[in-house]
């Protein structure tokens, strides 16, 4: 080996080592500050871990933008939904009367809500934006209770890190990260654009997480679990979404 | 390092330091998963509007006549595509973030040791008329009309690009949100990042084009090799 191939080596090694440690380093401190995605592993990892820790340093206390009454849309777009199992006729032919929001998991009183208890939360609003992931979107107002509100009443315990929702929607279950469950905007919503809820929007409960894409906006739900730990939740990776493919957090 | 044409060793001279050539195809491989993916998430709503909303209840500014991968979507096809947007997005991202870092590691680069002046941006005496038409200066270096371009797609199209694109995402307007309103809306902001993408797309089959007629093994190698064998000027 001669002189000059030797001493590239060394310098090298000189920057490959620190590089290393720092890399490691830096997961650690990531890791613990809640800078790394359940599905942080695998292909695309290095990406959706860049995208979710640099938007949770930026938007630490940011708030979505909210509109004027004058730009909400005047066509709103639904979306497909699956189809209607026959349990969920039945709730909707009974004036939903007999929904429940069950909450349980790291609380210090699990409970269960029907819509008229949510609805007795303080009511807030906010015009904001709605966009799919395929590139549509619409501006609507959105009437519910905070997330935090109810989370709040059935005493959250402080080591609580997530909070997963399921839904009617066989198949379909989310999770947020506290930054978003006690967000301000976060909210369990019962009204749309100064009406009930309707059922082709997500009624008569849906959650409404307008600092990202639609699909964290989940319709029909049921079931909200306050978890520290994502891993015993379906494959482990958050929610449905990046067990076919898709990204776990969407505020891209 | 040697900037291009300055050291001559033997039959070839360095034409392109190590730094240039591994941005290079770094952002080639980058800009080709961003096309492939970007075509594909477009698939799933190829109308494009204006302003802040825009869906299938509304008129488009426009469509491109291609299927969907969604049949909520009226295409005029009769099939749906398969939907393809789970990777697309993901690699769409990290190919994003991979070129912003490259980029940013090729314009500090280009910074430090001048190979922006030297090399790519067009000076004074470039920009007169013979010399936008100069053919005989390849041979050591850019002409002014290459150097246009070059800093044209560096300096305009793809900071505009990466905006647009930023402007698109909800979590990164719920902090600066003033960079989806100055352009109109979240949809303006889709279509101008479309739109852009067109204007790439052209600047890299120009850029192959040239490349091809000034001889595509030579040229293409002197960007992996660094050198430009003397025989090819």
């Amino acid at each position: 080996m001669n002189d000059i191939s030797r001493r590239k080596l060394m310098r090298a090694g000189v920057v490959a080592l620190p590089g290393a440690v720092g890399l490691a380093a830096a997961a650690r401190i990531a890791e613990r500050n809640g800078l790394v995605p359940p599905d942080h592993s695998g292909l695309y990892g290095p990406g959706e871990t860049l995208t979710y820790a640099a938007q949770r340093v930026l938007t630490a206390h940011s708030l979505a933008r909210e509109f004027d009454r004058s730009q909400i849309s005047k066509k709103p777009f639904a979306n497909e939904t699956p189809k209607k199992t026959p349990e969920f006729l039945r709730l909707e032919a009974a004036g939903f009367v007999d929904w429940r929001l069950k909450v349980d998991g790291m609380v210090a009183r699990p409970a269960e809500f029907s819509i008229a208890q949510i609805r007795s939360f303080p009511a807030h609003s906010q015009i904001t934006h709605l966009a799919c992931e395929e590139g549509w979107s619409y501006v609507a107002e959105w009437t519910g209770a905070l997330l935090s509100d109810v989370l709040h009443e059935v005493s959250m315990r402080p080591e609580a890190k997530f909070v997963v929702y399921d839904c009617m929607d066989k198949g379909w279950w989310e999770s947020i990260d506290m930054a978003d469950a006690l967000h301000p905007q976060t909210f369990v919503a019962y009204g749309f654009n100064g009406g009930e809820l309707p059922v082709a929007f997500g009624g008569p409960l849906r959650m409404r997480v307008p600092r990202q894409l639609g699909y964290k906006s989940l319709k029909y739900i049921t079931r909200l679990t306050v978890t520290d730990s994502l891993k015993k939740f379906g494959k482990g990776l958050g929610s449905a979404e990046p067990e076919f493919g898709y990204a776990w957090y969407a505020g891209i | 390092m040697a900037t291009h044409a300055a050291r001559e060793t033997g039959g070839s001279a360095q034409r392109y330091t190590g730094v240039v050539r591994a941005t290079h195809w770094i952002a080639a491989l980058c800009v080709f998963a961003l096309l492939v993916t970007g075509l594909e998430i477009v698939a799933s709503h190829p109308r494009f509007y204006w302003g802040e909303d825009g869906n299938i209840g509304m008129t488009p500014l426009f469509s491109i006549p291609i299927p969907s991968s969604r049949a909520t979507v009226p295409t005029g096809y009769g099939y749906v595509l398969p939907d393809q947007n789970g990777w697309s997005r993901y690699l769409h991202f990290q190919s994003a973030w991979l070129l912003v870092l490259t980029g940013l590691l090729y314009v500090i680069y280009g910074l430090v040791t001048a190979h922006f002046w030297k090399n790519v941006l067009p000076g004074g005496a470039d920009l007169r008329w013979h010399a936008l038409r100069d053919r005989t200066a390849y041979a050591s270096r850019y002409n002014a009309g290459q150097r246009l371009v070059y800093a044209i797609v560096l300096v305009v199209a793809f900071p505009l690009t990466i905006w647009t694109g930023l402007a698109m995402s909800p979590g990164f307007v719920s902090a600066f949100p003033a960079t989806v309103t100055v352009l109109g809306g979240q949809q303006t902001a889709r279509t101008l990042h479309f739109f852009l993408t067109i204007v790439l797309i052209l600047f890299v089959v120009v850029h192959v084009a040239m490349v091809w007629r000034a001889g595509f093994r030579s040229r293409a190698g002197a960007m992996i090799t660094g050198n430009l064998r003397s025989g090819d000027e």
